[in-house]
């Protein structure tokens, strides 16, 4: 009875000539601070049978808010890295110690753990993400408290040591030990929830590129994380970005820091697998 | 109902006047409406004619029809966002009749399997609905035939 693929041509048209141009998916280049080129588009892992491309949020986002991104004096997220690199010296807790006690190779040992991450761990016996370190550190090694999962302070240092790691491929481990967890944040990614009683995948795969009333649909990736949004200006994590997701549509989020989103979080960084990590990114 | 208290706090009296739903003896409860093999409702929800004006601002609301999220609609020029997730609805009352369009309102997935459109008059079958909705449908039984009746004026 409708004939989707016209509709659809029909009230792209509309919408265009109506109120703003589209931005493009397949955009230009990221490239920051006129050296370090990132890639922001590649062939989907084999995995992911729905899509044959990956694009970073980055490119769905308008020419303003990407070139903020493009120079680390321009991006606000920057400020947050810099709170991070004076913390990291803060001598904290029962044992007297800094992160640099410890650490002596400096922040730069962490280069390339933002691309695995989250990841099976054998001691933990679960999937651990990178807020799980830092805190086993600030409880077990220095006995400090324990940082909250979207404290400030905890999305400064994951910029930090993300940051490391900028320009390398995403590249989590999703067979062996780390399998079960992957099929479950899977299932979580394509189950439909909420009042409104969509998934994941309603919005982030079928829906993609897009405008959902004033918002451009990404993929949903995670590689550009922790990203700085302009609507609350600070730092967001990832699990922060599911909650809030899956509050929209309305759903009892899962909490921060817990194995349905650890799972998740495994199970959406792998369809990034390929794509430069941002860093710090910048989004709306 | 707790969403009509809420309008009446937050939004201006006379806005909330429009929005609360006459609740009359003739309502059909979201999981008794009868639906045909091809998902239309013939049965009027309430038995009280729908009012067109109303549904338009119900259309538009972000928090209850919030159509405009996938839909995009010529007839509402004044707000600038219209999604495009699902077809225009220009001319709408020619392709669909009123049972039809009462279906797709109640429950979308009927007529269109799988579909991304909110199911606006159910209440159950929800996966970790938010406390604050639990049991409630999106849109009350009155809303439905308020907005069916004004997108039954969209016609080419
Ligand atoms: C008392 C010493 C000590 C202190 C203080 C300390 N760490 Fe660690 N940290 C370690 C050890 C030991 C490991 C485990 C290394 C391994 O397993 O290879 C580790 C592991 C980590 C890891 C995981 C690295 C990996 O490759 O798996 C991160 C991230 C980390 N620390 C961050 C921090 C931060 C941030 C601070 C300060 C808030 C800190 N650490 C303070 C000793 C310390
Ligand atoms: C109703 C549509 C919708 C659903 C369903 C939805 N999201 Fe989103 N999501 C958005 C919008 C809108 C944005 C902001 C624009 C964008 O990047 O797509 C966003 C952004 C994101 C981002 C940030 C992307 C970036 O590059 O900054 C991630 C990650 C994400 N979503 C993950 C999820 C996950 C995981 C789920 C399921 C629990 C989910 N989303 C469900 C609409 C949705
Ligand atoms: C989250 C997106 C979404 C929202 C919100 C939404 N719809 Fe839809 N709607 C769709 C999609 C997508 C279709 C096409 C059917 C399909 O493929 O699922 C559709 C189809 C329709 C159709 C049939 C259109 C035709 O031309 O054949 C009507 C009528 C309709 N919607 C009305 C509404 C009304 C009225 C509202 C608000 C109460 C609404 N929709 C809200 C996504 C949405």
């Amino acid at each position: 009875m409708i004939k989707p693929n016209l509709q659809r041509v029909a009230s792209i048209v509309t919408v265009a000539a109506l109120t703003f141009s589209l931005n493009a998916a397949v955009a230009s280049d990221l490239v920051i601070n006129e050296e370090i080129s990132l890639t922001n588009e590649t062939a989907a892992p084999a995995h992911l049978e729905n899509l044959t491309t990956i694009y970073s949020g980055w490119n769905f986002r308008k020419s303003e808010t990407q070139s903020l991104q493009m120079d680390d004096f321009d991006n606000p997220g920057m400020i947050f890295v810099d709170q991070a690199i004076d913390q990291w010296n803060v001598v904290e807790g029962e044992a007297g110690k800094s992160c640099a006690a410890c650490h002596t190779g400096g922040v730069e040992e962490f280069a390339g753990l933002r691309a695995v991450l989250p990841r099976y761990d054998e001691e933990a016996g679960g999937i651990q993400s990178m807020e799980d370190y830092i805190n086993e550190c600030r409880t077990d090694r220095m006995q400090a408290d324990a940082w909250k999962w979207s404290e400030s302070k905890m999305t400064a240092m994951t910029a930090l040591i993300g940051l490391q790691s900028r320009g390398m491929p995403v590249n989590v481990a999703i067979d062996g030990d780390a399998a079960e967890a992957w099929e479950l944040g899977k299932e979580i990614y394509y189950q439909p929830v909420g009042q409104l009683d969509m998934a994941c995948a309603s919005c982030h795969e079928d829906n993609y590129n897009t405008y959902i009333r004033a918002d451009f649909l990404s993929q949903g990736q995670t590689n550009g994380f922790p990203a700085y949004r302009l609507k609350n200006a600070k730092l967001n994590s990832i699990h922060a970005r599911f909650k809030g997701c899956m509050k929209n549509i309305r759903a009892t989020p899962y909490k921060e820091g817990s194995d349905e989103f650890r799972a998740l979080e495994l199970y959406v960084a792998s369809r990034g697998n390929g794509l430069s990590v941002e860093g710090t990114s910048v989004r709306n | 109902m707790k969403r009509k208290a809420f309008l009446i706090i937050g939004v201006t009296a006379a806005f909330a006047a429009m929005a609360t739903a006459q609740t009359t003896a003739k309502t059909i409860i979201p999981d008794d409406v009868v639906f045909d093999e091809y998902g239309a409702v013939a049965m009027s929800l309430t038995g009280v004619a729908g009012d067109a004006a109303n549904g338009r601002k119900l259309f538009a609301n972000r928090k209850l029809g919030n159509c405009l999220a996938c839909h995009v609609n010529s007839e509402i020029t004044e707000q600038a966002f219209h999604g495009e997730v699902g077809p225009s609805l220009d001319g709408v009352a020619d392709r669909w009749n009123e049972a039809e369009l009462r279906g797709i309102l109640t429950n979308s997935k009927n007529t269109f399997e799988g579909s991304i459109m909110p199911s606006f008059y159910r209440t159950s079958g929800f996966t970790r609905p938010l406390e604050k909705f639990e049991g409630k449908s999106i849109l009350a039984a009155q809303d439905v035939e308020d907005i069916l009746a004004y997108i039954r004026t969209l016609t080419e």
